[in-house]
């Protein structure tokens, strides 16, 4: 197992160069100049020339790619163009309220969709089953900023139980925290909690059909240690893999969410960047968001280990 | 009750009375703003966005302003002297002046400041390439000699549009021009707290304890810039809609931009106020380039002039409401001084579809395409290209319409390469009322071929109009000049406004004293 970590752990390191590589790449072929968004309206086509030439944008894009790599390796992620802030600074500001919004999301998405899925599993083609299921499908076809404004309008403009907007930092208390969360975290869970819940029930529907459950239940087991006990824990592969594969949802939904409740997080700085050709700033969360994911997968296949002892590495 | 008991129920009961009092004293210290856009930087010379100005008006100041009137009057300065041959301009700092770091604000970092700023801005090189010398007498004297007489000096250092002739420390201001600042010191109101920005999200801004407004009422840029906040506080909420909720809710107190489609809703609510925010308002423009066919042929120019319809790019881009827009047959903003119709009479009227495709058959189009950028993450310019794409159809043009983002036109604007090869026939954009108020912020009107904005147009004959509105020396042969601009522009077609319109801003019931201005003016403004 040891081993295996450690063999994973350093195939990180080509899948992250190739990663480099790729978005380094294009962002060199995509449409865009910084220096003409810094530059204004009023500018010039020589003032625009001089401030790429001074942003180094006039180089060869070997030279470009080589002088950021080299600055990668030695963990300087580079400075951002428009606010002359490092890259690295900038990161560390928004990863609190993505990390605690991702956080949130995944711990009410499980707690609401693998309960729904073993239901729906259990009541198979009855009234609680169809219910869930046409949440389900309601979950999954909404778009996220719809699901947003509703609830905003709802909870924050109408009761008035949550607010609308912002993010308050954990230090400054755990309820202030989690109140401009709750909202968000519903927002983004809705198509997460529709993808678990379907995957749920449908490995657990396979689980129910064995042999082994059969056998549980005649020799006079309750339903509940029958259903959450012996099948849940040998359908959970699957649906670890989903939860893992959900994390680009997550990422990608972050971006949605995080600019309807003006969440100051790293889905946001992407966005803000793309829109002026930040090209540091898109770099390094692209490269921190690939890393994470190559993470979350590593965790997930070495989660399999713990559902089912039969699988070695 | 025991005695003990009696005093600790009182004071309890003693503090949750006075808990909201206290916690409505600490709101009324702090203005929480919406503003426009993300602030990107501070730096008033190298940043060009109209954001970055706004913020940079807080933090920093100049040594002229402008009021409501246009008018420059003395800021950081007691006054100004010229010489009878308007060569040698003389200046005197207010005595008091500090700088956010404690230091005094002496002619040397004026000196500084204003070289820096020369290099980047428009009215600034036009200074600069008259300059013989600008040097500090004492610490609070200075004097700028010029080569050549330009009566619109004070104008220059009063402007309130990008980039702005903010004063910095001396050390500051030896920064690149074309490399942005790294200590945000300014003399303004307002203290820029760095540590407490997260770009993209917030700003905070404290009151400057050691500022010395001038005795007049504020005005605009000019006057007693009072603050009546101990923090002004920046929350940047790019969707619209979240940023209406939230100024509903009362989560914030004033909001830059709210959308037009949103303004109704805001109306609504009882505890929000809702008004025009900068009395200048905006200009649309289509921007032609002039280098490549069809469009270095001046016939295709006015045929394309004789089919646009202004009341149609207004509605597009503001809706329904009329309140927000009139028709500009004019390259000068609506309601200054300078403002005329001259030769507007190609622009007004009923458009002329019959006479547009008989200009296209005598210049001999032949259907080539015409690449017209539009940028669609920008209602307005999105909504003008549509304009254009279908009154150019049916006038007879071939338009290819490259739907892109923002970013891409700013750069494929800048290219001069052929249509076919990367570059491009039309772009739209808008400029500010206030950088149209004459031809001095008004890049767009320039006709100076290859140094001229994007479009290059080519017209000596109106530059040196031009060149004689600079050298007016009273508002009534400006007129003369700037109707004879008018009228040369609109024949030659160096671009084509779109009208003019404005905006709105939305603010909470409890915050008084809010002016319309072409910046949110923070200066006077209250909370109950």
């Amino acid at each position: 197992m040891g081993i295996y970590f450690l063999r994973r752990v350093l195939a990180t390191i080509p899948v992250m160069a190739v990663v480099a590589l790729f978005v380094f790449s294009l962002l060199y072929i995509a449409p865009g100049d910084p220096a003409a968004v810094i530059a204004g309206d009023q500018a010039s086509p020589e003032q625009i020339a001089h401030i790429r030439a001074s942003l180094g944008l006039d180089r060869p894009f070997i030279v470009r790619f080589g002088d950021w790599l080299w600055h990668i390796v030695h963990g300087d992620l580079g400075t951002s163009i428009f606010t002359n802030l490092p890259v690295s600074h900038m990161i560390a500001q928004r990863i609190e309220p993505t990390l605690s919004l991702m956080i949130l999301t995944l711990v009410v998405s499980l707690v609401i969709a693998i309960p729904m899925g073993v239901v729906a599993a259990w009541k198979q083609g009855k009234w609680q089953d169809r219910l869930i299921m046409v949440f389900a499908v309601l979950g999954f076809s909404t778009p996220v900023f719809v699901i947003g404004y509703v609830l905003a309008f709802v909870f924050a403009l109408q009761l008035r139980w949550l607010p609308v907007q912002g993010f308050v930092p954990i230090e400054q208390g755990f309820w202030p925290f989690l109140r401009t969360l709750i909202l968000p975290a519903f927002t983004l869970g809705g198509i997460y909690i529709a993808l678990i819940a379907r995957i749920t029930r449908a490995s657990m529907l396979d689980v129910l059909s064995q042999d082994y459950v059969r056998t549980a239940r005649a020799k006079g087991l309750g339903e509940r240690p029958v259903l959450f006990v012996h099948a849940l824990k040998n359908a959970a592969v699957p649906i670890v893999t989903v939860v893992g594969l959900g994390v680009a949802l997550l990422i990608g939904g972050a971006v949605v969410t995080e600019s309807v409740f003006a969440i100051p997080g790293l889905g946001r700085l992407t966005v803000d960047a793309i829109l002026r050709r930040d090209y540091p700033v898109i770099q390094g969360v692209v490269l921190l968001f690939s890393f994470v994911y190559v993470l979350v997968n590593l965790a997930i296949d070495l989660l399999y280990t713990v559902f089912d002892p039969r699988i070695r590495y | 009750m025991r005695r003990r008991d009696f005093l600790a129920t009182s004071l309890a009961a003693a503090t949750s009375l006075a808990a909201p009092a206290i916690a409505r004293g600490a709101e009324a210290r702090v203005l929480r703003f919406v503003p426009q856009a993300n602030l990107p930087n501070l730096d008033p010379v190298w940043g060009t966005q109209y954001v970055v100005r706004n913020a940079s008006l807080l933090v920093f100041d100049t040594l002229f302003g402008i009021d409501a009137s246009l008018t420059p009057h003395p800021q950081m300065c007691e006054g100004s002297e010229t010489s009878d041959d308007g060569l040698v301009w003389r200046f005197r700092l207010r005595p008091g002046l500090k700088f956010h770091d404690g230091t005094q604000v002496l002619a040397r970092d004026a000196v500084a400041s204003l070289g820096r700023w020369m290099a980047r801005d428009t009215m600034g090189q036009l200074i600069r390439a008259r300059l013989d010398a600008m040097t500090a007498s004492d610490d609070r004297a200075f004097e700028i000699r010029l080569k050549a007489p330009f009566p619109k000096l004070l104008f220059a250092l009063a402007k309130g549009n990008p980039n702005l002739p903010a004063i910095m420390p001396e050390r500051i201001a030896q920064t690149d021009p074309f490399k942005q600042i790294s200590d945000i010191i300014g003399s303004g109101p307002m203290t820029f707290q760095k540590d407490e920005w997260v770009p993209g999200s917030r700003a905070v801004f404290a009151r400057f304890d050691g500022y010395a407004p001038r005795n007049e009422p504020g005005n605009w840029m000019a006057g007693g810039k009072r603050i009546h906040f101990e923090r002004i506080e920046w929350q940047i909420i790019p969707d619209p809609a979240t940023a209406a909720a939230a100024l509903q809710s009362g989560e914030v107190d004033w909001w830059e931009t709210p959308l037009p489609d949103l303004v109704p809703l805001l109306r609504q609510s009882e505890d929000v106020r809702v008004d025009i925010a900068d009395p200048l308002g905006n200009v649309g423009i289509l921007r032609m380039n002039h280098l490549y066919p069809p469009f270095n042929d001046v016939r295709l120019r006015r045929a394309l002039q004789m089919v646009a319809n202004q009341p149609d790019y207004m509605r597009a881009i503001v809706g329904n409401d009329d309140a927000l827009w009139k028709t500009m047959p004019s390259f000068i903003t609506p309601g200054t001084p300078l403002y005329t119709e001259a030769g507007g009479e190609a622009l007004s009227g009923k458009r002329d579809f019959a006479g547009a495709k008989k200009l296209l058959v005598e210049a001999g189009y032949g259907g080539e395409k015409v690449v017209m950028l539009v940028a669609t993450d920008l209602i307005i310019t999105k909504g003008q290209g549509d304009v254009s794409a279908d009154v150019m159809a049916k006038a007879g043009f071939n338009v290819d319409y490259v739907a892109t983002d923002w970013g891409t036109v700013g750069a494929r604007r800048a290219k001069k390469d052929p249509p076919s090869q990367g570059g491009w026939n039309i772009f739209h954009t808008w400029l500010a009322g206030v950088d149209c108020i004459n031809p001095a912020p008004n890049i767009a009107i320039h006709t100076t071929g290859p140094k001229a904005w994007f479009g290059w147009p080519d017209n000596p004959a109106i530059e040196a109009m031009i060149g004689d509105w600079y050298a007016a020396p009273d508002l009534a042969s400006e007129k003369q000049q700037i109707e004879k601009i008018n009228r040369a522009s609109m024949e030659f077609v160096t671009f084509i406004p779109t009208g003019f319109f404005y905006g709105y801003q939305a603010w909470r019931r409890e915050v008084g004293g809010i002016v319309k201005a072409p910046f949110p003016v923070f200066w006077d403004v209250k909370k109950a």
